[in-house]
Formats: structure tokens, C-alpha cells, sequence
């Protein structure tokens, strides 16, 4: 995802003048390009991300079009105020771009886990927040909160995330994209969850289940009608997200939901349980401890059980306090 | 408190050793901020730091905030050789399941802090030093910075902070190697002069070789510097010192060395086998 962006943006620089890129002192062996083609429009603006997020708000009242990038929470979580009040109180032309979010980074630790920011990130008024599935989605989201004029967040993995689309989509922000359809179920997948919820589809399809896959990149603003359809044409809706339980994906479809108070409709969050660990583990770890996608689907699916648990995943203990 | 034999500049050796089999097997990135503060970490955990791995949480211990949380590897191999836990333990690092996540993790014994997003060591030492003094406990509080990791403002909230308090238990020791993520500190964000701008904010600046042992051993026994104002330690040294191929390259802030790399780069910390 992360070359996808680098590429989309070189070529975007190269037709608008006011695109500008500020690094909070990463990117080696990705920015490069960038650097070296647009040097007046490139910035390294050290580890300072409360600073290079107001100086992205001070480019973009004077005309420019800037992105910000840096890895997990450090571009959106330890500049928080200035995203709200200097970005988004503006409604400024910022786009921060975080890569290595969710659990790319999970060996790291706690501080490199981006498990938390799209719940923050969708409190904030005139926030759009995208989280593309694959790197085709990288590519078109890039271009298009190129192209929006206000705040924008797009939050990606690191590299090598396999291309789930093979044929062109469609792309609008705020649209998801419909992967394939079906009728016992809809998988409604954000970020780079999405190879594994076609896994769980493919799966579930050889068990005779059909599902319904949605890439809902833009979680704000949420695809209100696409998830609607899917309560009235699908039994349930399980939400699939490299996030906290909390806030994310899962919580703004939950919301919508209860809203409408449409009858009859089941729905469970795939996601990060809300816990503290002492443990550490690679990316593929974490995604164990959310659990089994299709288990999940099948329990949420059975009649007799009540609603599957939003949480699961074997706590294996928790952090030591000390 | 444990008397400890050997000399610090063994321990140098072997933390180097430790840390890059670790990061060799972890595939993992950061050997070259590893190496440039195996010296500092060699002095404080063998001189320096009152702490008893026998009596992990004494309330008047000394502390270490190993900032520059990246760094994490070799904080816990001085720790193990220290006795705070088996070396054996090492392995985990980075492994599924493991309380040795890459950046620095309080879950492990003897590490005070969780760290990793830079910026934040400075200031809860400043905390941990404000109660030392009202607790009336003799402890002293270490932490290390790296020289990129001071272009976040909050280092320097924390500096005006202990300057204002007069924290003269507070030890701040930047580990001045010119390099951070993406670029030389100077093409960054020039934080020089470095030394005057600790002393504008309060502090007694004091700058020596990072790698010469008496040189730390000395600055470190002789904490405050002055007394009513806190230490600022700017320790000159090479990332990735100790390692000819390694030093003062960026690549190293990211590249993990392969088996045929680990055998040259032990050969130099360690000599021949
Ligand atoms: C708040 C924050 N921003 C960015 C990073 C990513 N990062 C990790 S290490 C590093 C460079 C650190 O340079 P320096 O402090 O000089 O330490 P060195 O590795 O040179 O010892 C960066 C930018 C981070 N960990 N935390």
C-alpha cells in the first residue's frame, strides 16, 4: 500500500503545483522519489508532529494541498489537538497519510499499534476517514482526497498486501465497493482486512453459504445505504476491521443499525478486543486473537445462539502492572 | 545491591553481541541506535544505577527511562546480564507471544517505562523526580534521548519543566550521534549549539565522548553536575559503533543483518572465535 500511495502521489504532484509532502522523519526507502522529483514540495519536518501538523494547516490556508505521513499513531494520536483545532476547525486542505496501521507492526509494541485512530479519527467533524482494502484502493483513494478539498486520513498497512481487486472498480469516497454479492450474509470489511474477509467468503461459499462482500473503504462518511440494503436483503452483518472493538467500523455500522431499528437483524464486530496486553506478536498473531472470521459468521448465523460474541479472542494474559 | 565483577567495558561486548543476535534473529530493525548506546548502558548498569534486580521495585532505586524506545534490544540484554532475568529469555524478542516487543516493554523486569513514540521519557522522569524529592528518597533519574528524538517539543516542555523545579536528581543524557530516521540531525532539524540550549533552559550541560567509559563513569558519579539544577548529559557517539560497516549509516537505523553479517559483526565486537 505504501508504494501505491508514494507512485499515486508522485504523479499527482506532477500535475498540481500545490501538492506538498511533510514527513515526520520516515519514509526511508519510500519517499525518495518524491523527495528527489519535487524538492521544493518535500519537507522533512523532523519528530515533531504537533509542529508539521500546524505547519500542514499553515500550507494548506495559504493555497497548498498537503499530505502529512508518518507510521501509526504518530501523524494523527500524538498531534491530536492539532488535527481538530488547526486542521479540521479550518476544515484546512490537510491529508494525513499513516502507514503500518492496525497490527502491521505488532512485534513493536503497544506504542506501533494504529488499533485506536479511526474511532478517534470519525469523532472529529469534517474528518473523512479511508482505509483501503488493497493497493487498487490505495491508488484511487489517494486520488481522490487528492481531489476533496478539507481534512482527509488515510490509513494504511506497510508493504505486500496481496491486490484483491484483478479487474477495475469503481471508486467514490463514501461508497463502498461491492466485492461480490450475496444473499445469507454481509461482510462489511474496512482496511487491509479485506484478503482475509475474501478468504472467509470463498470459505463459506464451499459450506453453502452465500455472502455478501463490501469494501467499505470510507468508514466516514459511512455508506449508510449500502449497509441498509444489506440488513433487508442479507439475515446478518458481521463487520471486519484491524481495529478496537471500540469506535471503529464496527460501532458506526452498529450505530446505523440500531437507528434504522430495522427487525430481525443480526450483526457481530470481527475486532480487536478493548484489552491491554503483556504480550507481543506479528501481525498474522493478532489477527488469531480476533478469532476465526468464519466461525464468527456461522455462530452469528445460528438461530439458536444468541448474538455472537463482539469480543472474542483467548485473552492470554493481561499486562503485568508492575 | 549486587557487586558486579566484570568491567563495564566487557559488558560493553557482550550487550553488542546479544543485541545483534537478537536483532539478526528478529529480523528486526535498530541495531545501529542499539550500538551507539551499549557503552552508556555498559557504564550506567555497572557503575552508575542503584537498582537490585533481587529487589526489583525498592522505592528510593534509582530509575532508567531508556527514552529512544527503539533502542529496546539492547536495554534488555544489559538488564539480563544484570540478572533482572535469564538471558536464555532473550530469545523471545520480538516473537509471537513474548513480553520482548521491540520497543521497550514494562511487562519485562527492570524496564521502568514502556516506550516508543519519541518524546515522552523525558517528561515522566521529570515526574519520577519531583516525587523522589518530596518522598525525601535519595533516587537519582536517568534518561536517555536520542539527539532526533529532541526535535519533539515535548523534550523540551520537560526541560523547562525540571529547570523551573531545580530537579538536580533528573539526569537527561542524549545520545548525540548526528543520525535519525530519515536524514542527518543537522540536515533535520540543526539542534545545534545543543549543550547551550540545555543551559538556556536551566540545566548544567555537560558534553563527552559516548563511548569512553572513564569519561561516563566520571560524569555520571558526579550527578548533579551543579547543584539545584538538573544534568544534561550530551554524549558524542557513532550510531552503529562498533561495527565498521554499520557506523554512521542510516541504513542500519532499518536493516537487520543476515547470518553472513552477524558472523562479521561479532567478529569485531567479539573478536575472533
Ligand atoms: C513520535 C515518534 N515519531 C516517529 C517515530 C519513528 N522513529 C523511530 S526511531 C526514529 C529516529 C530516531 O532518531 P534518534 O532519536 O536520533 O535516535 P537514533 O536512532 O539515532 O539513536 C524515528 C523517526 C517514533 N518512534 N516516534
Amino acid at each position: 500500500m505504501r508504494t501505491a500511495f508514494v507512485e499515486t502521489l508522485c504523479e499527482l504532484a506532477e500535475r498540481d503545483e500545490r501538492i506538498f509532502l511533510l514527513t515526520g522523519d520516515l519514509g526511508f526507502s519510500a519517499l525518495e522519489p518524491f523527495a528527489e522529483r519535487f524538492p521544493d514540495r518535500y519537507v522533512n519536518a523532523g519528530i515533531a508532529e504537533q509542529n508539521m501538523t500546524g505547519v500542514a494547516a499553515g500550507l494548506a490556508m495559504s493555497g497548498k494541498v498537503v499530505f502529512t505521513y508518518s507510521i501509526a499513531n504518530f501523524p494523527t494520536l500524538r498531534c491530536l489537538e492539532q488535527v481538530r483545532n488547526d486542521v479540521c476547525c479550518h476544515r484546512a486542505n490537510v491529508k494525513i497519510v499513516a502507514v503500518g496501521c492496525g497490527c502491521t507492526y505488532g512485534s513493536q509494541g503497544y506504542t506501533h499499534h494504529g488499533v485506536e485512530d479511526i474511532g478517534i479519527l470519525r469523532t472529529l467533524p469534517a474528518m473523512t476517514v479511508v482505509c483501503p482494502g488493497d493497493p487498487v484502493e490505495t491508488r484511487l483513494a489517494t486520488r481522490a482526497l487528492a481531489q476533496m478539498n478539507g481534512p482527509g486520513y488515510l490509513r494504511l498497512g506497510k508493504a505486500g498486501e496481496p491486490v484483491v481487486h484483478l479487474r477495475p472498480v469503481p471508486f467514490e469516497l463514501g461508497k463502498a465497493i461491492l466485492v461480490r454479492d450475496g444473499s445469507d450474509v454481509t461482510l462489511i470489511s474496512t482496511g487491509g482486512m479485506l484478503a482475509e474477509a475474501v478468504a472467509a467468503a470463498d470459505q463459506l461459499a464451499a459450506g453453502g453459504l452465500s455472502a455478501r462482500l463490501l469494501s467499505m473503504h470510507t468508514v466516514k462518511p459511512l455508506d449508510k445505504l449500502a449497509v441498509l440494503h444489506a440488513a433487508e436483503q442479507t439475515r446478518a452483518i458481521v463487520t471486519v476491521e484491524e481495529h478496537s472493538v471500540i469506535g471503529g467500523l464496527g460501532s458506526a455500522v452498529a450505530g446505523l443499525l440500531a437507528e434504522a431499528g430495522l427487525p430481525g437483524i443480526r450483526f457481530a464486530m470481527h475486532a480487536l478486543p478493548d484489552e491491554l496486553r503483556a504480550t507481543v506478536g506479528s501481525q498474522a498473531y493478532y489477527r488469531r486473537l480476533i478469532g476465526d472470521l468464519v466461525a464468527r459468521v456461522r455462530a452469528v448465523l445460528d438461530a439458536d445462539s444468541n448474538i455472537a460474541s463482539p469480543t472474542a479472542g483467548e485473552p492470554i494474559g493481561q499486562m503485568q502492572w508492575k | 545491591m549486587t557487586i558486579i565483577a566484570d568491567t563495564s567495558l566487557d559488558l560493553a561486548r557482550r550487550i553488542r553481541a546479544r543485541s545483534l543476535r537478537m536483532v539478526h534473529e528478529a529480523r528486526a530493525s535498530h541495531i545501529g541506535a542499539c550500538l551507539s548506546i551499549a557503552d552508556l548502558l555498559a557504564v550506567l548498569y555497572s557503575q552508575t544505577l542503584r537498582v537490585d534486580p533481587v529487589n526489583p521495585n525498592r522505592p528510593d532505586r534509582d530509575r532508567f527511562i531508556l527514552s529512544k524506545g527503539h533502542a529496546a534490544a539492547v536495554l534488555y540484554a544489559v538488564l539480563a546480564e544484570r540478572g533482572f532475568f535469564p538471558a536464555r529469555l532473550l530469545r523471545q524478542y520480538c516473537k509471537d507471544g513474548s513480553i520482548f516487543a521491540g520497543h521497550c516493554s514494562h511487562a519485562v523486569p527492570g524496564v521502568e517505562v514502556s516506550t516508543g513514540s519519541l518524546g515522552h521519557g523525558l517528561s515522566i522522569g521529570a515526574g519520577m523526580a519531583l516525587a523522589a524529592r518530596r518522598d525525601k528518597f535519595a533516587t537519582r533519574v536517568f534518561v536517555l534521548t536520542g539527539d532526533g528524538e529532541c526535535n519533539e517539543g515535548s523534550i523540551w516542555e520537560a526541560a523547562l519543566f525540571a529547570g523551573h523545579h531545580r530537579l538536580d536528581n533528573l539526569v537527561a543524557i542524549v545520545d548525540h550521534n548526528g543520525l535519525q530516521g530519515f536524514g542527518k540531525t543537522e540536515d533535520v532539524l540543526n539542534p545545534s549549539p545543543l549543550a547551550e540550549k540545555w543551559r538556556a533552559f536551566g540545566w548544567c550541560a555537560v558534553e563527552i565522548d559516548g563511548h569512553d567509559h572513564a569519561q561516563i563513569g566520571k560524569v555520571l558519579s558526579e550527578v548533579p553536575a551543579e547543584c539545584g539544577k538538573p544534568t544534561a548529559v550530551i554524549a558524542e557517539t557513532v550510531k552503529g559503533k562498533g561495527v565498521g560497516f554499520m557506523e554512521n549509516q542510516l541504513a542500519w537505523h532499518y536493516r537487520s543483518p543476515d547470518a553472513e553479517q552477524l558472523q562479521l559483526a561479532l567478529v569485531e565486537v567479539e573478536g575472533p572465535s
